[in-house]
């Protein structure tokens, strides 16, 4: 009865806690500036992202050389997406509202995924001219 | 998470946080020497494994109480939480107590999970109200906010698992989940520190704003 009560609980609470973290995540990159070669690879002309770029950026990203410290939270934001898409087919149809809130969030996922390239271009240029500046 | 405390000059900011992190690193190591000398299946590496945790979640409560200084740190409320967190100690110590003295007649696996549950579920409370007490007082840091907002994860994720041990509930899935739950506080704690910069700000009471705000 009280692992039931405790289950329950948990995973609301998880659900919720979950969420947070992702937008704070999210809203912490949407104040990084995107730099040009990030911009030209994209095709990002302004900070408006489509949520529909997710997908193709994060193709992008994993042509890059993995970083160990974002490979998890790019898994959250990943699930994120996916939640927000399951939405944006279900409540969305419903209520007005919650299609025009679903669609920002997936367009903050796509900045984010965006923001992620350019710390990883940023990293491979960085070990490029480390190898460079090793070799010569 | 400790190498990228001190590169972003963060450690003695967030001192317990990387105290919890040095304290699982040196159970990690015990549990090589436990697993290699007695084995996997040994009653010795149970007891290593589950009194490790709930000693490591009690840890946990101190980095909880670090954070909430930090947010009650304008308000002078130091005296108060110290008080709090002592009540808080002395309870779960006694409620600890409790539930040895009732198992006696219980397997010691169950009773662990129990108790490892009981743990995680207190830590998700002091959590909740953690991130209660910011939403009221708007605490903006970012790198803090996202420093509560992991830990919370993390206590729901393992006090949900533990449930559905106790529950009997045969996932499969659940190996595999809980060595996913495992790496993400070090995980986080590290990507925060070294992604959001110390000055970084935002509006928690955002986070909790759907669809109303356009």
């Amino acid at each position: 009865m009280i692992a039931g009560l405790i289950l329950a609980a948990s995973l609301i609470a998880l659900l919720q806690f979950f969420i947070f973290y992702c937008r704070s995540v999210i809203a912490s990159s949407s104040t990084q500036v995107l730099s040009v070669q990030t911009r030209d690879v994209t095709g990002i002309v302004d900070a408006r992202v489509g949520g529909d770029d997710f997908d193709r950026i994060l193709e992008l990203v994993q042509l890059c050389p993995e970083r160990r410290e974002d490979r998890l939270p790019i898994r959250f934001i990943h699930a994120y997406y996916e939640l927000l898409n399951l939405l944006r087919l279900t409540f969305a149809r419903m209520f007005p509202d919650v299609g025009a809130w679903t669609e920002r969030e997936r367009g903050g996922c796509a900045y984010f995924a965006a923001v992620t390239l350019d710390h990883r271009i940023a990293f491979s240029r960085n070990l490029m001219a480390q190898q460079m500046s090793d070799h010569f | 998470m400790i190498v990228c405390a001190l590169a972003k000059h963060s450690l003695r900011r967030y001192l317990p946080l990387g105290l919890y992190v040095g304290v699982r690193l040196l159970k990690s190591v015990i549990g090589v020497g436990v697993l290699t000398h007695y084995g996997f299946t040994s009653k010795e590496y149970m007891y290593y494994y589950y009194y490790g945790d709930a000693l490591l979640t009690i840890c946990l409560y101190f980095v909880v109480l670090h954070l909430f200084l930090h947010v009650f740190d304008e308000m002078g409320a130091e005296r108060y939480l110290r008080f709090g967190a002592s009540l808080l100690l002395a309870g779960t110590a006694l409620f600890s107590y409790l539930a040895v003295h009732e198992a006696n007649n219980k397997l010691m696996t169950r009773f662990v999970a129990e108790m490892s549950q009981n743990l995680y579920f207190v830590g998700l409370v002091l959590t909740y109200v953690l991130w209660g007490a910011m939403l009221k007082l708007r605490e903006s840091r970012t790198q803090l906010v996202q420093l509560v907002l992991s830990l919370g994860i993390h206590f729901s994720a393992f006090a949900a698992n533990y449930a559905v041990v106790n529950l009997r509930l045969h996932a499969g899935i659940l190996v595999y989940l809980t060595q996913l739950i495992g790496i993400w506080l070090p995980a986080a704690w590290t990507y925060t520190l070294l992604r959001t910069p110390a000055d970084a700000r935002l509006v928690p009471a955002r986070l909790a704003t759907v669809v109303t705000h356009r």
